[in-house]
């Protein structure tokens, strides 16, 4: 089988944001870049399918610019077997279903059975990315899982639908499945990983490569800033069975929250 | 260009949502005809006066469960029947997972999650956060139908206005194949009947400092009992097994817009701060006077939760 992963950088979740001058978006000189944490339970969902039938292929596919290759590499060095690296500056700036065709094309060129994916990336939080990619290649879809079952080419995965209510979806592959963090926990790259990831390939492609055109953004950013400050609050002092009383009195007279 | 808008009304054990009531009013600011789509359900109540001008309501068997290929087909029908300019639903488990499809299907834009949705020259302008609410920018949808969601509890529940009718319609929807590439085994419910976080107006969280899965159960829990709350944690929490993933609030976890936000034991990582900063009223408790938490906190209380959350869990119990 072979399982495809597609992996987004994203900057780490530390990163304090600041907004270029233009407020066209963030400030990306000094970010430090990361594979978006979601991915790392696909990845990681991945190699577990692997760990358990050795015939199975995990290729990595990611559309991204600078560094994206060191993403690739990461992933390859907790046991991936290849990388796609779409490195496409025109699909990069074609929005959610841009990338979607992108990375449609190539899980299709390379052949994938079973397409693995982060629940959203933690930059832009869409969370459109994986539903379009199987409605381009017609595929079945189960977002935001936390388990997974395979048997032959059919699959079992539990979906969080909210208020902790799970949903048991079952079908046939080829898929696309989206991945929540209760799904796994992933694993590190070890020493001897990192140093077979360098032999490991990276196939470099673009649009024209994959058949694939970019089409215009129909969903347009503008006006970047930063979240409103709140306003400056208080701190609550005394003996504490006064100070709970109290604040129960503001929660109730002041906020009106109660 | 029509300024009509389709509305996808959400509904739950045979009742409309608010976050339904709270997109209908806002529709009908917005301006046109409004229609509400209603799909597994029959119900028409009080979509008239939350600003429906129109109802399409779905029904039948492969409705009954939100299933993807059903619930995709049934809103590209709607859109079909309706010709609306803009669709709107409320970001939800359901919309995030149907809507995406959707957009892909019908060669349409989709912005996701906004919190503000505006007439800017006679076109409907989004204010979305990103990076889990570290930043917000505007968006348009330049496709017709623009298709945004909205996050919950964005813009309150309009004032019903008595004596507003709408036209009842039932859409039929006939599924092939393609619509049903997957099935609904299995619905395991959950024991709890609180509000799901994303839509809770309190919540309340806890931190590291609960120290262990029972710190977590006897000082939080209680607490988020008493207030009606829905209890929430933070990353470091979760991380160490004092709570399940579910309950976790901030970048990885889930972004929340509450009324009340209770923060118990949480120092305010960034990435918690997060999803929780747009909470209208924020207390935190915290031993470290110099946690980041009392920077964003409304009413910040400096000592140790094991003292305070059972006094307050007491006095809100005596107060409610």
């Amino acid at each position: 089988m072979k399982i495809g992963v597609l992996l987004k950088q994203v900057p780490a979740t530390d990163t304090r944001i600041r907004i270029n001058d233009d407020a066209t978006g963030i400030v990306t000189a000094d970010v430090k870049w990361e594979i978006n944490p979601y991915d790392e339970y696909a990845l990681e969902a991945a190699l577990r399918i692997k760990d358990k039938a050795r015939r199975t292929e995990v290729i990595v596919i990611c559309l991204g610019g600078k560094e994206a290759d060191k993403r690739i590499r990461d992933g390859l060095a907790r046991g991936a077997d290849r990388g796609v690296w779409i490195d496409d500056a025109a699909l990069l700036g074609a929005g959610s279903l841009g990338t979607a065709q992108a990375l449609a094309a190539a899980a299709k060129a390379e052949g994938v059975d079973l397409l693995l994916a982060g629940k959203q990336a933690v930059d832009e939080d869409n969370a459109q990315v994986p539903a379009m990619v199987a409605e381009i290649l017609g595929w079945a879809q189960v977002l935001v899982i936390s388990e997974l079952e395979l048997s032959g080419d059919g699959f079992k995965a539990t979906r969080d639908v909210g208020q902790g209510t799970k949903q048991v979806v079952q079908g046939s592959l080829p898929a696309v499945i989206s991945c929540d963090k209760a799904l796994n926990t992933p694993r590190y790259a070890s020493l001897p990983g990192i140093m077979k990831a360098r032999r490991k390939k990276i196939a470099k492609k673009n649009g024209g490569a994959l058949g694939v055109e970019a089409a215009g953004n129909m969903v347009l950013d503008s006006n970047w800033g930063l979240p409103p400050e709140r306003p400056a609050g208080r701190v609550l002092e005394g003996e504490p069975e006064d100070v709970v009383k109290e604040l129960v009195r503001l929660l109730r007279e002041e906020a009106k929250v109660l | 260009m029509s300024s009509d808008i389709l509305v996808l009304c959400d509904h739950e054990d045979g009742q409309f949502k608010s976050t339904a009531m709270e997109l209908l009013g806002k529709a009908r600011e917005l301006g046109g005809s409004v229609t509400a789509l209603v799909v597994g359900f029959d119900g028409v109540d009080g979509l008239a006066e939350a600003g429906a001008d129109a109802v399409l309501t779905v029904t039948g068997d492969a409705f009954g469960q939100y299933n993807t290929g059903p619930w995709v087909k049934a809103l590209q029908l709607a859109i079909e029947k309706a010709q609306p300019a803009v669709v709107l639903a409320t970001a939800s488990m359901t919309t995030k997972d149907a809507l995406p499809r959707l957009a892909a299907r019908l060669g349409l834009g989709l912005a996701s999650e906004v919190v503000e949705l505006k007439l800017a020259d006679g076109e409907v302008v989004g204010r979305r956060p990103v990076y889990a609410g570290k930043a917000l920018f505007d968006v348009r949808v330049t496709s017709s139908p623009a298709l945004f969601t909205v996050r919950p509890n964005s813009f309150g529940v309009p004032e019903p206005e008595a004596g507003r009718s709408a036209t009842v319609e039932a859409l039929a929807v006939a599924l092939d194949a393609a619509d049903q590439l997957t099935t609904v085994a299995d619905v395991l419910a959950s024991a709890s009947d609180v509000v799901d976080l994303t839509e809770a107006a309190s919540i309340v969280s806890g931190g590291r400092a609960v120290k262990s899965a029972d710190g977590f159960d006897q000082m939080i829990r209680p607490l988020a009992a008493a207030f009606g709350a829905t209890p929430g944690a933070s990353r470091a929490a979760v991380d160490a097994d004092y709570a399940p993933h579910g309950e976790q609030v901030g970048q990885t976890g889930k972004v929340v817009n509450p009324s009340l936000y209770v923060a118990c034991g949480i120092s305010g990582a960034i990435q918690h701060l997060a999803g929780m900063r747009t909470s209208k009223v924020i207390v935190a408790i915290n031993k470290d006077p110099d946690a980041p938490i009392f920077q964003f906190a409304t009413y910040g209380i400096v000592g140790d939760i094991f003292t305070y959350c059972p006094l307050l869990t007491e006095e809100v119990k005596a107060a409610l």
